[in-house]
Formats: C-alpha cells, sequence, structure tokens
C-alpha cells in the first residue's frame, strides 16, 4: 500500500493514460440502442395504428400546428449543431466560444420545451385529453392517434429534459476545467444522446404532423 | 498496477486513433449539414402540401432518413469513428428493419 501511495504522486500526472475514451464512447452508443429499442418498438406500434386507421389519422392530424411543428424541428436542429460546434470549438480549446454554443443549446432546448408546453395546453384548451369531451366524440382511430402523440411527443420531451441535464452537467464540468481540449469525450457523449433526441425528432415531426 | 505496462500500451494505441481523429475539428463542415438539414426540413414541408397520394409517406420517410443519415454521420462522426460503431449502427437499423416487416406480414393479413 504504502509503495502505492509513494507512486501516486507521480501518477497524478499520467492519470489521463487511466481514461479509456473508447470504452466511454462504446458505452454511450450502447446505451443509445436501447432507446431505439424504446422508441421503436413505438414507432411500430405508430405504423400498426396507421395501416389500420389511414383515414382517422389523416383526419386527427390535421388538429395539429404544422407551424409549431416545423419551427420546434429548426429549433432542435439548430441547438444540435451548437452542441457539435460546442464540441469543436473545445478541442480548439476555446473554452469560452465552447459554453457560449452550450449556452445556446440549452436556450433552444427549453424553447423547444415551451413550444410544447403551448402546444399541448391549445389541445387540452380543446378538450384533448384523456378522458377528455372532444376526445370521447372522436372514432377510434382518432383516439389512438392522440395517444401515441401524447405518449410518443412527451417521451421526446421527458428526454429533452434528460438531455438540457446532462448538458448542463458537462457544462459545469467545463468550467471547472474537468474536462479539457484533451479530455472530452463526456461532452461528446452528451451530444450523441442530445443527437439522437434530434433523429427522433426528425421522424416525429412528418409522422404526427405533415400527413394530409 | 500489475498489468500498468500493458495498459498503458494498449491505451496509447485507442489515444493514437482519437487524437486522429480529433485533428481536424472544423467548424465549416458542421454549419453546411445543418443548412441542408434546414433545406430537407422546408423541403418535406412543401412536399406534404401537394397531393401525393400514398407516395406521400414514402417521400417524407425517405427525406426524414436523409437527414438522419447526416445528423449519424457529421453531428455524431460516425463517418470519421471507428469501424465497430459502424457495424454497430448498421446492425441496429437492419434489426429495427427486420421486425418491422414482420410486423406487417402480420398486419397485411390479419386484416384482409
Amino acid at each position: 500500500m504504502s509503495q502505492n501511495i509513494d507512486t501516486s504522486q507521480q501518477e497524478i500526472h499520467e492519470v489521463h493514460i487511466h481514461r479509456d475514451d473508447f470504452g466511454s464512447k462504446m458505452g454511450m452508443w450502447l446505451f443509445l440502442f436501447t432507446e431505439v429499442l424504446l422508441f421503436g418498438g413505438m414507432f411500430i406500434l405508430y405504423a400498426s395504428y396507421r395501416f389500420i386507421y389511414p383515414n382517422e389519422f389523416v383526419l386527427a392530424a390535421s388538429e395539429l400546428d404544422m407551424l409549431m411543428g416545423a419551427v420546434n424541428t429548426v429549433i432542435l436542429l439548430t441547438s444540435s449543431l451548437t452542441v457539435v460546434l460546442g464540441i469543436v470549438a473545445l478541442q480548439k480549446n476555446n473554452k469560452k466560444l465552447c459554453m457560449f454554443f452550450m449556452w445556446v443549446t440549452v436556450v433552444c432546448g427549453l424553447l423547444f420545451l415551451v413550444n410544447k408546453y403551448f402546444e399541448w395546453g391549445a389541445k387540452f384548451h380543446h378538450g384533448i385529453y384523456p378522458k377528455g369531451p372532444a376526445l370521447q366524440d372522436m372514432s377510434e382511430g382518432e383516439v389512438m392517434y392522440f395517444g401515441l402523440y401524447y405518449v410518443m411527443t412527451g417521451l421526446h420531451g421527458l428526454h429533452i429534459v434528460v438531455g438540457l441535464a446532462f448538458i448542463g452537467f458537462v457544462m459545469w464540468q467545463i468550467k471547472k476545467d474537468i474536462l479539457t481540449s484533451t479530455n472530452f469525450q463526456r461532452l461528446e457523449n452528451a451530444g450523441l444522446y442530445w443527437h439522437l433526441v434530434d433523429i427522433i425528432w426528425i421522424f416525429l415531426f412528418p409522422l404526427f404532423y405533415l400527413i394530409h | 498496477m500489475d498489468n500498468h505496462n500493458s495498459g498503458h500500451s494498449e491505451h496509447s494505441e485507442h489515444n493514437d486513433g482519437h487524437i486522429a481523429e480529433a485533428h481536424h475539428p472544423s467548424y465549416g463542415i458542421n454549419v453546411l449539414v445543418w443548412i441542408g438539414l434546414i433545406a430537407l426540413t422546408s423541403i418535406t414541408v412543401s412536399v406534404s402540401g401537394i397531393n401525393l397520394g400514398s407516395l406521400a409517406l414514402t417521400v417524407a420517410l425517405i427525406i426524414a432518413t436523409v437527414k438522419t443519415m447526416f445528423v449519424i454521420n457529421f453531428f455524431m462522426h460516425l463517418k470519421f469513428d471507428n469501424k465497430v460503431f459502424k457495424i454497430f449502427v448498421g446492425v441496429c437499423m437492419l434489426i429495427f428493419i427486420v421486425v418491422l416487416v414482420l410486423t406487417f406480414f402480420d398486419l397485411t393479413f390479419r386484416y384482409e
């Protein structure tokens, strides 16, 4: 033990050697595949019910605000860009610029959630919620559409919240110089998660908002 | 600590790969990809206004898949990444498509 303590001083300089960026990245990708399993199941459920109720889905989708969906798509795509730019900035050892890009990402994520709040609020206002008056007059297919709409966009929204928490944590570590231009894998992992959430929205948007 | 040396050499190999990959980080390419993604989004929105009938879903899904490829390859750096991640993603997509197709075999014949 005492020998270990003697050498520990020396090892502080080599502490990065014990870091496994490759393993860290692989762990993140494997986790992302479990997310694909989660959302993939829901997309298959969506496909199945759309196959059974094609006309009802078109009718129900007309309730959705396409502009709102498009704006949220642009917001998420932009936030994905700023995460990547943040990684580039950190790699180039420009901590200030990195933090700026990460803040833009956080603002975009929050804007997305605010839009979602108003969107859901408008639906609730029209009586479209479980056991809501409008929903009870609808056909089975339309009810199915809104069920899927709430569960899938809701779960996606939850992922935005988790992604923001992950990004916030990573930003704190950048601020404390725990993550640096030579040690940025955790920032990249946060980015990978954020991009997956973006990809899920890339599919949710046409499937729920763009049916005619 | 016994296998410190072997661990070291193995890791420096990974590190080399990592440094090589991170060697030319650039803002420009990512901004270009973002412009492409925004363009594809406006295309998918405007195309949805045209009555394409049964083709509409196919077109929307193709555009979404192209957008996903951009995000995975450039934003998620898969294009510049180790081969093992490319195989991973490929297998993952393949499994999803197989399960989707099998589900539709069931659906098509069940409601005939």
